[in-house]
């Protein structure tokens, strides 16, 4: 079965990915989710991955505030792959 | 060969073979598209996709652990994941890829997105020492961490291309002693000439990194117990080291292609304008695509000339490209190609490029100047714009961009108010090329190679 993208269900781990070719420094995420955005030096956006602690919320608005639309969240509901033989 | 969509466009089955960024994406746009059938993804590292750009920065600084760099999936793909599996030979005729661990995959089609790894340092140059070090995946990112926590009394950085500027950065940055020799006359040179390399030069000096320049390393040597100790450079000088990072380059894992008949070397796979693979005889692979920093591509700006990008947006952008034609078959539209764009964080400062200024003769500052921390250079080649590269001015690109998707003169009038009325034009100063004259002999087709950003 394929399942069509979609939000995630707030059940499955925290994912996210900022392109960084298109960020332009504007610092939105990091006003809205200090925990998981920062900028090392002036304008070098760093970033958790795989943020823990319950901060979906605080992503999410950080996601939808960023006016270049740079950050993509998690929409799958399949668990990870991992290399103990065959996954699916 | 069997004919394209044997088993219909939208059905049958479809091996990945690379489960990193290009991978995923490209399967996630394979469901996207509408692909109904078997989908299977071969990765030779056993984890579940991850983005590599941190692992020089954040990661080794040790600001973010490598279990927080894993890539969001955003859709799910019903795929079988043979992780940890390295595919080891390709039969063009039956269809089906060799694994490592003595099975066999068959496919009806095939896409290639395995990469490329760090090019590692000569065995009898010193390269089995303890303390020589590669930065490609997260293992080699946790050892070099470790490595560098033991306090290093001196840490030597092999070239100073991208990676190599942000391992020198991130290590100067944890107040280790740093040396960095580069062959060329300016770190970034083969990427972005030496005239923008020598205001990064700067850079390295301001962060107090030992910056050695038209140097070579010419051994590593260790002590009885195979430890590192000391490199000999190419003018004499003897240093005393423990870690060695070498950052010259990377090469394509082609390998597994040898004797498939595909048109594969170290430098990568070559693909038509659809991604698909090209045969030894120049006919595309009907039903084989590769994608992501493996594939050299033909891009429309640069007619006649095969492109590999070693970049996060050109895997994401090609991904889409891939499936697109993996699906839909040739009568499929063409999709616009976007620009190729990369960026990179080192010694405080943030680094935007987009076009192809490895291509370019000519650079002028647009905005800023070379001595100031902001500027901003475009780059030209033949009177036409082809690039720009933007430092700690990361929103000034889109317009850029739009100058050399419009194939704008160079240099381009901007009327920038932080820029000069009429820039000076410099010599782009790429190493290994005549200036003013043709660079390329008759017949060769050059590869646009961006040593190895972010990829």
């Amino acid at each position: 079965m394929i399942t069509k993208p979609g939000p995630q269900p707030p059940s499955h781990p925290l994912r996210l990915v900022v392109d960084l070719n298109r960020c332009q420094s504007y610092g939105q995420c990091v006003y809205a989710a200090p925990t998981v955005f920062r900028f090392h030096a002036e304008e070098s956006l760093e970033y958790d991955y795989a943020p823990e602690g319950g901060v979906r919320r605080e992503v999410e608005r950080a996601a939808a505030a960023c006016p270049v639309q740079a950050i993509t969240l998690g929409g799958a509901t399949e668990p990870a792959p991992g290399a103990h033989g065959d996954h699916r | 060969m069997t004919a394209p969509g044997a088993a219909g466009p939208r059905t049958g089955r479809i091996v990945v073979v690379g489960a990193s960024l290009a991978g995923l994406r490209a399967a996630e746009a394979l469901r996207d598209e509408g692909f109904t059938g078997e989908l299977t993804m071969i990765g030779d590292e056993p984890h579940a996709p991850y983005d590599r750009p941190p692992l020089s920065k954040a990661v080794l600084s040790g600001r973010l652990d490598c279990d927080h760099i894993e890539l969001p999936r955003v859709r799910d793909i019903d795929a079988r994941w043979l992780l940890g599996t390295p595919a080891t030979g390709l039969d063009v005729p039956g269809h089906r890829v060799a694994l490592a661990d003595g099975r066999s995959m068959a496919y009806d089609r095939l896409l290639i997105a395995t990469g490329t790894r760090a090019r590692t340092w000569p065995a009898r140059a010193g390269g089995g020492l303890d303390g020589v070090h590669v930065l490609r995946t997260r293992e080699d990112a946790e050892r070099l961490r470790g490595a560098l926590l033991n306090g290093p009394s001196r840490v030597l950085v092999i070239g100073a291309g991208f990676t190599g500027g942000e391992v020198a950065s991130s290590c100067a940055e944890s107040g280790l002693a740093v040396t960095v020799t580069q062959r060329g006359a300016a770190p970034l040179a083969g990427a972005l000439g030496g005239t923008v390399g020598r205001a990064a030069a700067d850079w390295y000096h301001a962060a107090g990194v030992d910056l050695r320049l038209n140097t070579t390393v010419r051994a590593l040597e260790g002590d009885p117990s195979g430890r590192l100790r000391r490199a000999v450079l190419s003018d004499g000088t003897v240093l005393d080291t423990e870690v060695a990072v070498v950052a010259t380059g990377a090469l394509a894992n082609t390998e597994w292609l040898s004797g498939s008949g595909l048109a594969a070397d170290h430098r990568g796979v070559v693909t038509d304008d659809r991604c698909r693979a090209m045969t030894t005889d120049g006919n595309p692979a009907e039903d084989i695509f590769a994608t992501g920093d493996i594939a050299r591509r033909p891009h429309p700006l640069h007619p006649g000339r095969l492109l590999r990008l070693n970049h996060w947006d050109g895997a994401v952008a090609q991904a889409r490209t891939a499936a697109h034609h993996i699906v839909h078959g040739p009568g499929a539209q063409h999709l616009r190609q976007p620009l190729p764009a990369f960026w990179s964080q080192q010694f405080g400062h943030y680094l935007k490029s987009i076009g192809v200024p490895a291509l370019a003769d000519q650079v002028a500052i647009t905005q800023g100047s070379l001595h100031q921390r902001r500027f901003v250079a475009a780059y030209g080649l033949e009177g036409r714009l082809i690039g720009a590269v933007a430092v700690d001015s990361p929103r000034v690109l889109d317009g850029y961009a739009a100058l050399i998707e419009a194939r704008a003169p160079f240099p381009p009038a901007l009327g920038a108010t932080d820029g000069p009325a009429h820039p000076d034009i410099i010599d782009a100063a790429f190493p290994g090329r005549d200036t003013g004259g043709t660079r390329d002999h008759p017949g060769h087709t050059p590869s646009a190679i961006a040593p190895a950003p972010n990829r």
